[in-house]
């Protein structure tokens, strides 16, 4: 099952490693990591999901609690959060296709942040599955290159991503 | 006014009381070497590996209480302290370690005894630091014995670059703490200590099971309180010999793999078990599907971490034991005044004849066996202020089933980590600690050869310490595994070629060493060297194919206990 933990942490070298270290020394995979710093530049926050059952992750976020340098931390339900994840796609766009990849990129509200010749750079925000479907509908006229965020979430409501 | 990093860092932990530094200096120290060597308050004590030298920081930090000191240099000396941070830290000892570093600008170009420290020991740390700034020093030293020492302790280790070392900066210890990722929880809620008295008063069959925690938190005054007001067993763990009085009626001893077998018994036919600072180690549980299967559990611990983690639990109560203990006493006391309590009289009766149907035995014959060594260390020491240690394997265990321990802080031992080694070092810490205290080391003859050459230290020193080496010339513990399950088929464990003359040993680092192979001569060696206020060591040739006993076979039920060799295979 997939889980995204939300962890406000110090903004010092090394602090990745050691959140990093906890989830690999059980063997989980960390399926998406995201840092950047929040409205204080001095803390960060870490957006992880992670695919495993429910009793494992309780040890590993008891353990990432412990870590000297994790300020708050909490584990978001997928339907108590909003989800987002961010995505630029390079796509092949000879003229001839050009206006059915825009049309594409309208309807799912997808930025043109980059245009040549012959390709097309999209940019798409939104929650995985809508991701997932615009990368379906262009695979066919050929994606170039392709460079996904991980996912960012904060807690749905007035209600703080808390401990 | 300025200065020098190095100068700041010597400041800053005599700001902390540091009495011993436990090292080895390298070219990256040099500048810290240049002022430790003139400070009034602190004293370096040269070793002979920085393995030794972590052990003896861990301890010193055991039998005192206090926050243990270790210092290597960049490189070899900061990797050689690896095994010594790692067994603080399965055992949860607060020991700071400091290691130099190559200059800043040269970390990550494999400079000379360059060695990723920080990086290497993170699995093994409570915390660590790698100094970028000058400025730090005093706030990161500050911080080091503040997590070291506080919460659940454990190591930690700070990476001094030498140009930090070297620089100049207005200095000015700080008077206080700001961590906002760090406050561990001390006092117990009071409404899990309700539901606790709720489930002691509901029990049939309760029992104590107290571990290294309480002794950290220094609550063995409180649980011998509580134990002898509420009359329950107690049994403990490897770590939490010395929680309380083992030579107490309600003590069951250790219980676990090699524990008593009344221990192992009471536990997995108890209906409830309150555990107190105690993590349900498999050397403890055995087969944790069948461990204590009709028990419900209590449990005390200042980690959150640890509740739930091996078993389920039904009262948790995180804190510090002490408060948690003398909390739930009072509660007790007010409960059992108010109600019609029945005293578990039943259930004793039958832990005790348990007790009087399995003790721990050996046979009692002509051949100089362990168990009768230990009974008489025991006779010799019990009415002194000592402090035991040991290595680890069958000396271990058979000093863990028969020295018989009252008292916090006086039996030392790796538990988690079962580093070979440990016994000899941790005897140096502690006696420098403790200088008046009897320091007896119960050794094997493989972990002793792991440090002999921290001999010269002890020597050097004049250290009163007493290694009592059980030589049975193998890797014991293994070739007990090989005869039981394996066929008898011993492999890699015969340490007979190339066994050193002991005494020869002792006598070469200018130690006095003596060698004892009969059983008539055990007391009197003993008592010699016990009188001499020479580092001695003592040599017993002891029976090559002793086992511990019982023995419950890794996985099994801790009620599925070998009590003897089986009879085909007895020699």
């Amino acid at each position: 099952m997939k889980h995204i933990v939300s962890a406000l942490v110090e903004n010092k070298p090394g602090v990745l490693v050691r959140i990093a270290g906890l989830f690999s020394r059980r063997g989980f995979n960390i399926e998406s990591l995201a840092v950047g710093p929040t409205e204080h530049p001095e803390v960060s926050r870490m957006t992880i999901v992670v695919d495993v059952a429910d009793q494992p992750l309780e040890q590993v976020t008891k353990q990432l609690h412990k870590l000297i340098n994790v300020i708050k931390l909490s584990e978001l339900r997928m339907d108590e959060s909003v989800q987002r994840e961010l995505v630029m796609i390079k796509v092949k766009a000879p003229a001839a296709k050009r206006a059915e990849i825009i049309e594409i990129a309208d309807i799912f509200r997808a930025n043109i942040v980059d245009v040549s010749r012959d390709m097309i750079v999209l940019e798409v925000t939104g929650t995985e599955s809508k991701i997932d479907a615009i990368e379906n509908l262009l695979i066919p006229y050929g994606i170039i290159e392709f460079a996904r965020t991980g996912k960012i979430a904060l807690a749905r409501g007035s209600k703080e991503t808390e401990q | 006014m300025k200065i020098t990093g190095a100068e700041a860092l010597i400041k800053s932990l005599e700001n902390e009381n540091v009495e011993y530094i436990f090292g080895i200096p390298g070219g990256v120290l040099v500048d810290i070497h240049h002022h430790l060597c003139m400070s009034k308050k602190i004293k370096h004590i040269l070793m002979r590996h920085e393995q030794v030298a972590a052990h003896a920081a861990d301890g010193y930090a055991r039998a005192t209480g206090r926050v243990g000191v270790c210092m290597a240099t960049s490189g070899p000396g900061a990797t050689n302290l690896v095994t010594g941070i790692a067994n603080a830290y399965m055992d949860s000892i607060p020991i700071v370690a400091l290691t130099g570093q190559v200059k800043s600008p040269m970390i990550g170009t494999d400079a000379f005894q360059e060695a990723d420290i920080t990086g290497i020991t993170l699995p093994v740390v409570k915390h660590s630091y790698l100094l970028k700034d000058p400025r730090e020093i005093g706030r990161v030293i500050k911080e080091a014995f503040y997590i070291a020492g506080s919460g659940r302790p454990g190591p930690v280790l700070i990476d001094i670059p030498r140009d930090i070392s070297l620089a100049e900066v207005d200095f000015k210890y700080p008077d206080s703490i700001d961590l906002p990722g760090y406050k561990p929880t001390v006092r117990g809620n009071p409404k899990q200590i309700k539901l606790a008295v709720k489930a002691i008063m509901a029990s049939e069959r309760p029992i104590v099971y107290a571990g290294g925690g309480v002794i950290l938190s220094n609550a063995a005054k409180e649980l011998t309180s509580l134990v002898r007001f509420l009359r329950v067993p107690v049994t403990t763990t490897l770590m939490g010999k010395g929680a309380f009085p083992e030579t107490d009626d309600l003590s069951l001893g250790m219980l676990g793999m090699h524990g008593t077998a009344y221990a192992n018994y009471a536990i997995n036919e108890s209906d409830l078990i309150i555990a107190i600072g105690a993590r349900f180690d498999d050397r403890v549980t055995g087969n944790p599907e069948k461990f204590a299967v009709n028990a419900k559990v209590i449990h005390i611990d200042i980690d959150p971490a640890e509740i739930g983690k091996n078993v389920k639990v039904d009262v948790p109560i995180v804190g510090d034991a002490k408060q948690i203990l003398s909390g739930l006493l009072v509660a007790l006391k007010t409960e059992i005044k108010s109600s019609k309590h029945r005293p578990w009289g039943a259930w004793l009766t039958k832990v005790e004849a348990w007790k009087a149907k399995h003790p721990l035995f050996y046979k009692k014959d002509k051949v100089l066996r362990p168990q009768f060594i230990i009974e008489q260390i025991y006779a010799l020491t019990k009415d002194t202020d000592h402090v035991i240690t040991t290595g680890v394997g069958q000396n271990q265990m058979w000093a863990a089933q028969f020295y018989k321990t009252d008292t916090a802080r006086d039996f030392l031992s790796s538990g988690g980590l079962g580093t070979m080694g440990y016994g000899m070092p941790a005897a140096i810490g502690a006696q420098f600690g403790r200088p008046k205290s009897l320091v007896v080391d119960i050794d094997g003859d493989g972990s002793f050869q792991m440090v002999s050459q921290d001999l010269a230290t002890a020597a050097a020193h004049k250290l009163p310490i007493k290694i009592c080496i059980l030589n049975n010339m193998y890797l014991g513990m293994v070739r007990q595994w090989q005869e039981l399950f394996y066929e008898c088929r011993y492999a890699a464990v015969d340490l007979g070629p190339g066994m050193p003359d002991f005494v020869k040993l002792a006598d070469a680092y200018g130690a006095k060493g003596i060698r004892v192979t009969k059983n008539e001569q055990v007391k009197p060696a003993l008592e010699k060297a016990f009188k001499d206020p020479s580092t001695y060591v003592i040599e017993f040739c002891i029976d090559r194919e002793e086992c511990v006993f019982p023995m419950v076979a890794p996985g099994a039920e801790i009620t599925d206990m070998m009590m003897e060799k089986p009879a085909r295979r007895s020699r």
